[in-house]
């Protein structure tokens, strides 16, 4: 009876659903392009599955992989799945990189994104290296990525030599 | 019984208008429904028969059995069973046939229809380039003339339906897939997503405006002109916003410098009927209700709130107002 009890405890434990805010007021954030947002909200995007989800259709959509490569495997512009940050790699650092663009190539997205937007791309960014909670990212993503798969399966052992296989 | 009489003339009524299947509008849905129709009196003969040999043999006395008169039953039973589906295979094939071979010595227009969550980005094909017109959430194709509609998905699955006229047709990321389609009634008529694809999925509709020839050429003369210059200082003041901040960076403007692809063409917006795939009638208020809060109107949508001052809004809805 008390393990019953106990782990239908655990199971409503996970009935929680991730929040989505598609919006907060419209006009707290985005008026001035990647308007400095506070730090636990900052903290809310790079932790949402939700925003890392809208960050990386953002990624397509506004042709990053253009010249960062398909998942940031870097060609034109550096690659984003490093651990080199040449303008820093906090989530207030990459938004400001995309806000204002940077020397040598990396356009402004001021007038073309907003706030909302940019912030969703940083989380996504980070999360390209490892950056993003694990809970958050995708574990089945189909494009070429810095970490292994979260599954249940063992990794695979390399073949030794002599051995069948 | 007095309860159940309202309530079958409300499903009755559902029977026509400008999403059903019995409207028939279409030679794809008048040979559905007469197939329909077919099956309805085969299949509800056999089950009166049904039910009438198992009244018999409920109210029969047990009597000794004759054995001839049973075969003669079996036999008319077997045969009845075989005839009918010769009879309804024959008529399904028939039918997918003529819908197939409808209309074939004319050329079929083409139009290709790009779904995305949660909208319908429609495209007319013409061998000449400049001929090609981009439109989004609207579809005007002329009376009796057959329509070749070749279906792509930029993410999901999606499903087009346009129970008026044909049958439905899935919409496959990463795949072509075609329908073809012989409207054969003038009138307005509704498509909806028919493959659950998302949040918004019930909101993701589009008006079908079947026309004759003359009033189809019209429209499309129409459609090909660029979009018309802002004359009033609030139109030009919405169009350099519009032109300078996010809303050219996914939406296109025949004639300007707004070229996105990623969504709607808004180049002929005011003409439309709807705003934001079906979900909003066509209106001043409603154009900037939309603008100025898409997650409040379609919770999901892709459309970010930008974030504008209410001048700028103004300004904004203004201009799009022109584009006609």
């Amino acid at each position: 009876m008390g393990l019953a009890l106990l782990s239908s405890l655990l199971l409503l434990g996970a009935c929680r659903r991730e929040d989505r805010s598609q919006t907060t007021d419209p006009h707290a954030e985005g008026a001035a392009g990647g308007a400095v947002i506070a730090a636990p909200e900052q903290a809310h995007y790079a932790a949402s599955a939700y925003h890392l989800g809208e960050g990386q259709r953002l990624y397509r959509w506004m042709n990053c992989n253009g010249c960062h490569g398909p998942a940031g495997g870097g060609g034109m512009a550096p690659s984003l799945m490093d651990a080199k940050w040449r303008y820093g790699g906090s989530m207030a650092d990459i938004v400001r990189t995309i806000d204002v663009g940077r020397p040598n190539g990396m356009p402004s997205f001021h007038d073309r994104l907003t706030g909302q937007q940019m912030w969703q791309l940083a989380a996504y960014v980070r999360s390209l290296s490892g950056l993003a909670p694990k809970d958050a990212v995708s574990s089945r993503g189909e494009e070429f990525s810095t970490k292994a798969p979260y599954t249940q399966r063992k990794p695979a052992q390399p073949p030794k030599p002599g051995e069948a296989y | 019984m007095r309860r159940a009489l309202p309530i079958v003339a409300l499903l009755l009524a559902g029977c026509s208008g400008v999403q059903t299947m019995t409207e028939g509008a279409g030679f794809g849905s008048r040979q559905f429904n007469s197939l329909m129709l077919l099956f309805l009196i085969v299949t509800g003969i056999s089950f009166a028969l049904v039910l009438i040999f198992l009244l018999l043999a409920l109210w029969r006395r047990r009597s000794e059995p004759g054995e001839a008169r049973v075969r003669s039953w079996l036999i008319a039973w077997i045969a009845f069973i075989v005839i009918g589906l010769i009879l309804l295979t024959g008529a399904s094939f028939l039918s997918d046939r003529r819908e197939a071979t409808a209309a074939a010595d004319q050329q079929p227009l083409k139009v290709t229809v790009s779904a995305s969550q949660w909208w319908w980005g429609i495209e007319y094909q013409n061998d000449d380039p400049s001929r090609i017109i981009h439109t989004a959430n609207e579809l005007h194709l002329p009376v009796g003339r057959p329509v070749q509609l070749k279906l792509n998905s930029g993410d999901v699955i999606h499903s087009l339906w346009i129970p008026a006229l044909a049958g439905k047709q899935d919409l496959i990321p990463g795949r072509d897939n075609d329908i073809r389609i012989l409207p054969t009634r003038i009138g307005r008529y509704r498509a909806q997503c028919a493959e659950f694809c998302g949040l918004q999925h019930a909101h993701m509709a589009f008006d079908v405006t079947v026309e004759s020839p003359q009033a189809f050429a019209a429209w499309y003369a129409a459609q090909l002109q660029p979009a018309p210059e802002p004359a009033t200082p609030l139109a030009k003041a919405g169009h350099d916003w519009f032109m300078s901040h996010a809303c050219s960076n996914c939406h296109a403007i025949g004639g300007t410098d707004a070229n996105g692809r990623t969504g709607p063409d808004l180049t002929h917006l005011a003409s439309r009927r709807t705003i934001a795939a079906g979900t909003l009638q066509m209106s001043r208020g409603n154009l900037m209700g939309w603008i100025e809060n898409p997650q409040g109107v379609k919770p999901g949508a892709r459309m970010p709130t930008v974030g504008m001052s209410a001048d700028e809004l103004h300004a904004v809805a203004s201009y799009l107002e022109t584009l006609k």
